[in-house]
Formats: structure tokens, sequence, C-alpha cells
């Protein structure tokens, strides 16, 4: 078996990893060596199904002793199997690196034999990239669970960040599918590598040239609608990833159906894009934009809204909040705001230093008003009229047929109304019932 | 008075020039409402005034500028300057001027035409220097890497730094067919220099396999299931693609010129 039936027999294998960041580490090569890694991340290309390719993304084999139901590896599946071997596919990645092809390596494995004898194998292939070929690059390498912490330490001074896949959202869900896995066997050498940064980070103030242990961090990653656990399960359980063990970042995966079995959805179950999408967005407001898991579901609604974002729909449920003004609102405040993001809420603290913003300067300095305008005023000035409700939010932000499907999905709270020549002004602004706004009017609260 | 309406400056496309402008405007109490490169054949319908590159004048404007409005404008206007926005000589003459009167401030006045403008032109040049830095692909010709590009902006020297540290023990050169120059490498220098052409020599066997191996590894790694072309396109647009390996883009040219345009790599 040559070199190209390995690379296609193993990239295949490994494209349902979903990580292929090359973020969070700023270094450059030593005299004699090659390859260097940004803070920022660089994609290299986008595969056709739009994700970036930003390092060679392969396993070491494909031969796995575990049969867990989701995975195109699993021992009970009929696949042609192959293994590079550590020089070869130290000799692949410098001549892709050369080039300009890649960042560095993304590596994983299937178990082949043990977990030791595994991380053995990918320790020997970064051990030849790193000092025989002097090689600086990014290096992500997957710490297989149930891996002596020995092994994994060794491996931890060869990469740059480690995964450990969490795989699905709960323990049921994993006993059920990944039977040879279990939450200790997940979440103990996860621990580990937190505990052994956190050491190092000490080390490294003390002495300037101590190696470094695992400089970008470690992440994971979780397998979408393949159980049924809940939107509102798995985002605390990122919450709780972010807080507890420090993770860089929590990936998701939309299940593709790779495997028939009774216990997973049928062959011809559509991978729950939407879903996904939904939860990465709800992911960058936990990480970014201050918001926590209860703030955007909680026990009665338990998945997002499939026609609004999180935030929007956070928004419109809290109108009492808004109209926010733009010119004195805090930082933290105009995060909340639908249509400005970090770029533009930081460059809105900056410009209004020497202005007073009005409505087109925010689009200068690019804040979304398609969205922003109905939670926002200027001095004092509102785009359109001055009474906005839910409702009229909603209508200007969907198309009619979505508003539709929107409705029938999320009925109207109110009961039919009585018809009326004035419209009645609705109280969704205010937090006071309506009796309150009354007696207010008339002086006599 | 009238001529305010109808001045046009004329330099010599140097960022020196430019600076004499700027001199120009202050020393005439002028604004200009163009500036024009010199190989510009348009006829106008008014003069131009030719503008003399002063190495002394353009000084005293680049030692004012840190002094007025720090380090962080000068940076910024040196980066507006490799831009392919229109008109952005005009753009930065304003900036300084608005730079002269308000101080250090005027990295914060975002919501300014002149301000704006120029922080969209610098966006865009980082934007497609940080994209270009993963989207080159070498070649390998007797082992010196070659690249080419297409870029809109001047983005050679904001890339300098990334390669020279990625490559260290290497000899390259990225060639920018849009501006007719080339960045060149060799441990432990690198330059930028005018090139008119750049033809390169057939792949050798090791280049070819190499390119064949990349290009099935592209095509395996995405997952059939999701396929979604308008998002690859709008994280890679296609502009990008003429030169990248992946879509079998790899330069069909014979004939070993090399050699003679890139002297400097091969001793």
């Amino acid at each position: 078996m040559d070199v190209f039936d390995k690379l296609k027999i193993l990239t295949d294998a490994a494209k349902y990893d979903v990580a292929c960041t090359s973020s969070g580490v700023n270094k450059k090569a030593a005299a004699g060596g090659i390859g260097n890694a940004a803070a920022s991340g660089i994609c290299h290309s986008f595969s056709g199904d739009g994700r970036c390719i930003s390092l060679l993304k392969v396993l070491m084999t494909n031969a796995c002793a575990y049969d867990c139901k989701y995975c195109v590896n699993r021992k009970s599946n009929d696949t042609p199997r192959a293994s590079f071997t550590p020089r070869e596919l130290a000799e692949l990645t410098i001549n892709f690196y050369r080039r300009n092809y890649i960042e560095g390596l993304f590596l994983s494995s299937g178990v082949l034999k043990n977990p030791d004898y595994t991380t053995e194998q990918m320790i020997e292939a970064l051990r030849i990239l790193r000092e025989e070929y002097r090689f600086f690059g990014y290096i992500h390498a997957k710490a297989i669970p149930g891996t002596d912490s020995g092994l994994i330490a060794q491996l931890g001074m060869l990469t740059d960040r480690m995964s450990v896949n969490i795989e699905l959202p709960s323990q049921s869900s994993l006993q059920m599918l990944a039977p040879d896995k279990s939450k200790h066997s997940i979440l103990a050498p996860m621990k580990y590598i937190q505990n052994r940064i956190q050491e190092n980070s000490t080390d490294i103030i003390k002495y300037r040239h101590a190696p470094k242990f695992v400089p970008a961090g470690q992440s994971t990653q979780m397998i979408i609608g393949a159980t049924p656990d809940t939107d509102f399960q798995i985002l605390n359980l990122t919450e709780g990833l972010y807080k507890k063990y420090k993770l860089k970042r929590v990936f998701f995966s939309a299940y593709m159906p790779v495997a028939e079995n009774d216990l997973l959805p049928t062959l011809d179950t559509t991978p729950p894009l939407w879903r996904e999408h939904r939860l990465y967005q709800a992911d960058w407001l936990l990480r970014f934009y201050g918001f926590t898991a209860n703030e955007l579901l909680d026990e009665h609604h338990q998945s997002f809204n499939p026609y609004l974002d999180p935030k929007c729909n956070w928004a419109l449920h809290h109108m009492d909040f808004f109209p926010m003004n733009v010119n004195r609102a805090s930082y933290t405040d105009l995060l909340r705001v639908p249509g400005i993001g970090v770029n533009s809420a930081r460059r809105i603290v900056i410009a209004r230093r020497t202005a007073t913003l009005q409505f087109n300067d925010l689009k200068k300095l690019g804040v979304v008003l398609k969205r922003a305008q109905y939670f926002i005023n200027c001095g004092g000035k509102v785009i359109g009229s001055l009474k906005i409700s839910q409702d009229k939010v909603l209508r200007s932000l969907m198309s009619e047929k979505t508003l539709g499907m929107y409705h029938q999905s999320f009925p109207l709270q109110s009961q039919a109304e009585q018809l009326s020549l004035f419209e009645q002004p609705p109280m969704i602004l205010s937090g006071f019932p309506q009796e309150d706004h009354q007696r207010c009017l008339t002086n006599s609260l | 008075m009238l001529d305010q309406f109808t001045l046009i400056y004329r330099y010599d496309g140097s960022f020196d020039g430019l600076l004499c402008c700027v001199f120009e405007s202050y020393d005439k109490k002028e604004i200009p409402t163009e500036i024009i490169l010199p190989d510009i054949s348009q006829t106008l319908l008014f003069a131009a005034k030719e503008i003399r590159t002063d190495v002394q004048k353009a000084n005293r404007v680049l030692a004012s500028i840190p002094e007025k409005m720090g380090f962080d404008a000068l940076n910024f206007i040196q980066r507006a300057f490799l831009t392919c926005a229109p008109k952005k000589e005009l753009y930065i003459l304003l900036f300084l001027r608005l730079g002269y009167r308000h101080g250090r401030s005027v990295m914060d006045m975002l919501a300014d035409d002149a301000v704006h403008t120029l922080f969209k032109a610098v966006k865009h040049l980082d934007n497609e220097s940080h994209l270009l830095k993963g989207f080159v692909r070498f070649s390998i010709f007797s082992n010196v890497l070659v690249a080419e590009i297409e870029p809109k902006n001047c983005v050679l020297p904001l890339m300098t730094q990334h390669f020279c540290e990625r490559y260290p023990e290497e000899r390259f050169l990225i060639y920018d067919k849009t501006h007719g120059m080339a960045l060149v490498y060799h441990p432990y220098q690198s330059a930028i220099i005018p090139i008119d052409d750049l033809e390169l020599p057939e792949p050798d066997e090791q280049e070819q396999s190499y390119r064949a191996l990349w290009q099935l590894f592209y095509d395996t790694i995405e997952i059939q299931g999701r396929h979604n072309p308008k998002c690859r396109m709008g994280h890679m647009p296609k502009r990008y693609w003429k030169y990248t390996t992946e879509f079998g883009s790899s330069s069909k040219k014979s004939l070993l010129k090399l050699e003679n345009t890139a002297k400097f790599l091969i001793p």
C-alpha cells in the first residue's frame, strides 16, 4: 500500500473530527528550524463543505479496538484499514508544510491494540518532527481516553494543543453508544492536562525557558443529534467545561449517519446543521458576549428557536432592557444589542469619545442597523415609530412565510382580541401591568 | 480662492512625494481636490500642480507625525499608502490635516469620513494579507520555494515577517503579479525587488507527486453530506483560486528563466 492509498483512507477516517484550528500560540522557528505559529490562526484552504483546512488532519491508524456505534472506524465496520509509520507521517507533514499547504499537523488515531501503544506511536511521529526536522509549526494531538498519564505528559510536551473528545453530551448516551468509554475515562485526562498546564504556567514564570506544556490549551468536541439530549443540557455542559476545565473551545458536530443501528437515527436523516449553527452562536455568546447558559435557555425552553438567533431571541424577551442609548451605554451592555458585535461595540466606545454618534455613523462602525435599529437610540432619536413591540420587531426581521411558521410553533400569548377602532398600545415594553400604567397616568399610584 | 475648487496635485508616486504634498498644502494654505500619479494620461480639465519630491521636506513631515499624533497614526498611514483604495492619497492628506489639528484623538474619530475611508481600506489590506499568508502555494524548484500571487493591495511588506519566521533556513520567492514586485529571501536576509515577469520551469516528479497528494487530501477531507460551495466561496473568494494547487492550477509554463529573474537566490 503506497502513501496515496494510506492518505486517502486515513483522511477519510479523520474528516469527522471538527477541530482544525491553528490558533492560541505565537512562536517562530529557532535558527536551523522550520515553522512558526500565529495566535490568530491561519486557514490555508476551505474544503467543499466550507470548513477551514488549516492542519493536515489524519489518523495514525484507523484500525480500532473499540466499537463505538456512531463511528466509521468501529471494530465491527467493514472498511479498509491502514496505518502510517511515524516516519512516513513526519515526512508528509514537512513536505506539505514547506509548500505552505498547511499550518501543521492534527494527529488523532484509532485505538491500535491498546491506548498506550497507540499513544507511543503518535509520540514517535511527533518526536521525529520536532527533533529531527526541528519543526516549530502547530501540532494538535488527540489524547486517547485511557492512556497512561506519563504518556500524556510526554505527548503534551510535543504538541501545541491537545483535545479529548467528550463525544456524547451525557453519561447515559455514552453508555448506550460508546460502551468502551466512560465519563470518567474522558474527564480524567482532561483534568490531568488542565493541571499540567496550570503547573507549567508557574514554571514559566520561574524559568523563562521552561519547556511549554500544551501552550495553546485544550479543546473538545461532541456529537449533536445522535442522542436525545436537549440544547439546554448541551449548553450547560459547554459552560461547565469552559469554567471547570478552562477549555479554549468546545466544538459541536452535527451527526452524519454513517452506521445503521437501532440505537441511532436512521441513515436517511439529514444532519441537524441548523441546530449545530445555533449552538455555535450560543457558544460565541458564552465566550465573548458575557451571556450565561441560563439566560439563553431554561427548563421550559430546552431548545433554541429555529427562526431567531439566540441573541435576538434573548433581546425580544427582555424588551425592558431596550432601547439603549449608544452614546452612554457601557461596553458590556452594548454587547447585548442584536446587530452589535464585539468589533462594533469596541469601535462605538472609541468613536464616541470624540463625537456624538448618529445612526449613519453607526453604519460606518459596522453596526447591522437592520437588527440593531429596534433596540437603540442615538441621542434620543430612534428610527421609525417610538413604540416598538415584540411583534413589530418580529414582523420586520422575518419574511412573511417564516413569520407564519414562527407563529405556528410559538403561538401568540394573547387571546383573541376585541376589535377596536383605536389600537391598544402594546404593553410588552414595560414590566408593569396595564392597570399600573393607567394609575400612573392619573397620578393615583 | 476659486483655485481651491480646481486644485490638483501631481506627485511622483512615492511615500516621500505624498508627504511633500502635505507640506505644500500647509505651506500654501490650500487643500487640493485630488492628488494624482504622474502616469495618468487622462486629459484633465484643470492643470495639475507638479509637486517636486524634496527629501528634506518629506523628512520634516515624517518626523512631525509621531510627535503630533503618535506612532500608531504613522504606522496607520504607512499601511494606508499600501492599499488599493481610490483617492487614498487625498484621504491620507485629509487625515493628516485632521491629525495636526486634533492630535492623538484622530485615531478615535472613526465616524469621520476621511478616517473611516482609510480604516476601511486598511482593514481590506490587513484581511487580504492575512488570507494570503494561508493561500500562498509554493512550488519547489531545485530547492527554492517559489510562489505567485495576484493581490489587490500591495501586501508583500506585510507578509515579509511571517514568511521569514516561517522558513528561516529556506530560500524563497513570492512574486506579486499585480504590482510587479517580488519578496525574495535567503538565509537570513530579505528584500522586496521589482520583477517584470517570472516564468517557472516544469515541476519535477517529486513536486508533482506532492501536488497530487495535496489534491487527494483536499478532495477527501470534505464531508459530502455537508457540501456547501457558497460557504466555501465566502471564506475563500474565487479570485484566490487561480494560484492554489488544490484547484489544479499549477502553472504549465516551461522555459527555465528562473535563473535570470532570481539570480539573487541561486548563487
